[in-house]
């Protein structure tokens, strides 16, 4: 199934803030997601990609309604996940659902695959005793594992299997939308490759929508129809992957790319430009643009006025007061 | 590539076994190595291949219940394995270091940089203090470290994930080693920041003439400065060769599916041709080629025969009964 226009999950204004550890002061309070809108079209993959800090965990833990935002809203298919409450709560909640990084962290260990997978169908009440143990094993069938492996326990699998039934487990209430926050970085490079193979192929073959977060910017090209860029907690730039990865609109999406590891001896270059310094503390982000205190291209405006996200004709939108410098460059 | 140098590094036939409550585990099964100065060396394997434990193995780091055995193991021509504790101990830290994934566990958190990196110099040059932390400062400076002067009185919680990285490689070239072990040293930085500190690795190994094992599972990480290769799977070398042509064209199986298994930045979709299975159990290792389960061209074989490193005309060894047939198609 081809992405559709329709939005199925948009995030309108999201922003979230956490108190900083005492240490810091009581007041000092960590930026993690600072005005996100975002869009996300049925059936389509959306790749979340940043550095460590920038956001994007907390915006997937905002788009499946783990954390409510402290200002903003995000809706699934028209309706606020925020507002709704009881059956219509569950019943939202049951659309979109989370694949996370760590399988052998986010799978309770005392529990056999069968009730691991078959948890969400018994709080939403969606089957029982026979008909339970059939889904389950659909379900394993569905993200390649043999069914008679039902009876075992987490430690029993591999990393890769693990995350297998970490997935298995979000698809048992056959949500319109699966958030996974890494879902390979925690895998063997070998193995990585099949769990890429089975998200892309559900998400064709069932027409799932994927909003997938990593911070490794190859995979999330190979995966993604549109990708967003954040740093420090706000959007750089989203677009269609190939707009995006071929002529970066915002400074740091260039500067990203540009740091990703080349893949032969022969793509050595000296001259490459590497981004200096580390990113800024999101409790003390910097005025202006957040990226200005890193950025080759920034002048006076860019401390003193934080650039909005808007729309350079091509599909894409920036935030960025020199995003037409920045593309001319690309 | 001029005459190599002799190398400062020489491994052969390394082997380390653990001993477990459930059995032997050789995860370590006869490793040649060698590291000329100047020269970085990448060990390129996924986890439990025995990168790791190899390094510390070479530096005599390892847990009591290994067992360590080899036909070589010298450092500039010095046999490290006669050596007594106490000799080994002088020799980590000045002559071969070693960098760590993890550097805040790695470093003292109730110490200050200048304190540390000056502790160093006090032991091993016998040093004053004021002369230390003169010594530090430079250090600080020579890896990239802004105002290394006021930065010098600073504990490490106060640096970033990468600058911490920076002054780890700080302490590990301060005393001028021959031999630098990296062992996933960029793995925990964020993309942009790695990229920083494999320029610094790569500036300093010039700079300094020092050897550099650098053990990753990141090809990216072997493309962008390694000179040779070594490819590891299941406690053995499979391939060495130079870096661009084990990345260019592949004399073993593993490394060729590997390779068609990362996604490229540079170009969309399709499917990655992932590798079936999963790294093998030391444990149960399979018979044969410990690869053979996993590989698109095992034949009988390869199940009953495990193969050897043979070495090839262009200065590369494979460990495949089908190396010949790799080595074609890439013709």
């Amino acid at each position: 199934m081809s992405p559709s226009d329709e939005p199925i999950l948009t995030a309108t204004g999201l922003h979230k803030t956490y108190r900083a550890s005492r240490s810091l002061g009581s007041r000092a309070r960590v930026s993690a997601v600072d005005g996100v809108d975002l869009t996300l079209a049925a059936g389509e993959t959306l790749g979340v990609v940043g550095e460590s800090g920038c956001g994007k965990s907390t915006l997937a833990r905002l788009l499946v309604g783990l954390e409510r935002p402290d200002r903003g809203e995000v809706r699934f298919a028209g309706r606020g996940l925020g507002r709704a409450r009881g059956a219509e709560a569950r019943a939202l909640r049951r659309r979109v659902q989370m694949v996370f990084q760590d399988p052998l962290t986010s799978l309770n260990p005392r529990l056999p695959v069968l009730d691991l997978v078959a948890e969400p169908l018994d709080v939403h009440r969606l089957a029982r005793g026979a008909a339970r143990r059939d889904r389950v094993a659909e379900l394993l069938e569905l993200v390649g594992l043999a069914p008679e492996m039902m009876n075992r326990y987490p430690h029993e699998f591999s990393g890769g299997q693990r995350q297998r039934i970490g997935i298995a487990r979000a698809l048992a209430t056959e949500p319109s939308v699966i958030v996974c926050d890494e879902p390979v970085s925690a895998l063997d490079v070998s193995v990585q490759a099949q769990v890429v193979n089975l998200l892309a192929g559900l998400q064709r073959e069932l027409g799932i929508a994927l909003v997938f977060i990593a911070h490794d910017l190859a995979v999330v090209r190979h995966v993604s129809h549109r990708v967003a860029v954040m740093y420090l907690g706000r959007l750089a730039e989203v677009g269609d992957v190939s707009t995006v990865y071929d002529a970066p609109a915002h400074p740091y999406t260039r500067a990203l790319l540009s740091a990703v590891p080349i893949r032969h001896p022969r793509e050595r270059d000296p001259d490459r430009e590497v981004l200096g310094g580390d990113p800024p503390s999101p409790v003390t982000p910097p005025a202006g643009c957040r990226f200005h205190t890193r950025c080759p291209l920034a002048r006076e405006v860019c401390g003193a006025e934080t650039p909005v996200l808007r729309e350079l004709g091509d599909g894409r939108v920036a935030a960025c007061h020199f995003a037409e410098t920045a593309l001319s460059r690309a | 590539m001029s005459v190599p140098d002799a190398p400062v590094l020489r491994v052969r036939g390394l082997k380390v076994t653990f001993a477990t409550p459930r059995g032997p585990v050789p995860a370590v099964a006869g490793v040649d190595l060698d590291v000329a100065p100047g020269e970085v060396v990448t060990l390129l394997g996924e986890s439990g291949s025995g990168k790791s434990v190899t390094a510390r193995a070479v530096m005599g780091l390892l847990h009591p219940n290994a067992a360590v055995t080899a036909d070589e193991l010298s450092l500039a021509g010095d046999d490290l394995l006669g050596m007594s504790p106490e000799q080994l101990r002088s020799r980590r830290g000045r002559d071969m270091t070693l960098v760590f994934q993890d550097a805040l566990s790695a470093l003292n958190p109730v110490l200050t940089i200048g304190d540390q990196i000056g502790e160093l110099f006090r032991v091993h040059r016998g040093l004053a203090k004021r002369a230390a932390r003169a010594e530090a400062v430079e250090l600080l400076r020579l890896v990239g470290i802004p105002a290394p002067d006021r930065r010098v009185t600073d504990y490490p919680h106060q640096f970033s994930g990468g600058m911490r990285q920076r002054i780890l490689i700080a302490m590990a070239v301060a005393l001028g080693p021959r031999l630098l072990i990296a062992d996933e040293p960029t793995t925990a930085l964020d993309v942009t920041v790695q990229a920083q500190v494999l320029r610094l690795l790569d500036r300093l190994r010039t700079e300094l003439g020092m050897g550099v094992l650098l053990i990753t599972h990141d090809l990216g990480v072997a493309a962008e400065i390694a000179d040779r290769i070594a490819v590891m799977y299941a406690g053995r070398v499979v391939e060495t060769g130079s870096a661009a042509d084990v990345l260019d064209a592949p004399n073993h199986p593993y490394t060729e599916a590997l390779l068609g298994s990362v996604p490229d930045a540079q170009a969309a979709g399709g499917e990655l041709r992932a590798i079936p299975g999963t790294p093998p159990n030391l444990l149960a290792l399979p018979g044969g080629c410990a690869f053979h389960p996993r590989c698109a061209r095992a034949t009988d074989v390869c199940r009953t025969d495990r193969p050897g490193a043979r070495p090839f005309p262009d200065a590369r060894t494979a460990a495949c009964h089908h190396a010949e047939e790799l080595r074609r198609v890439a013709l």
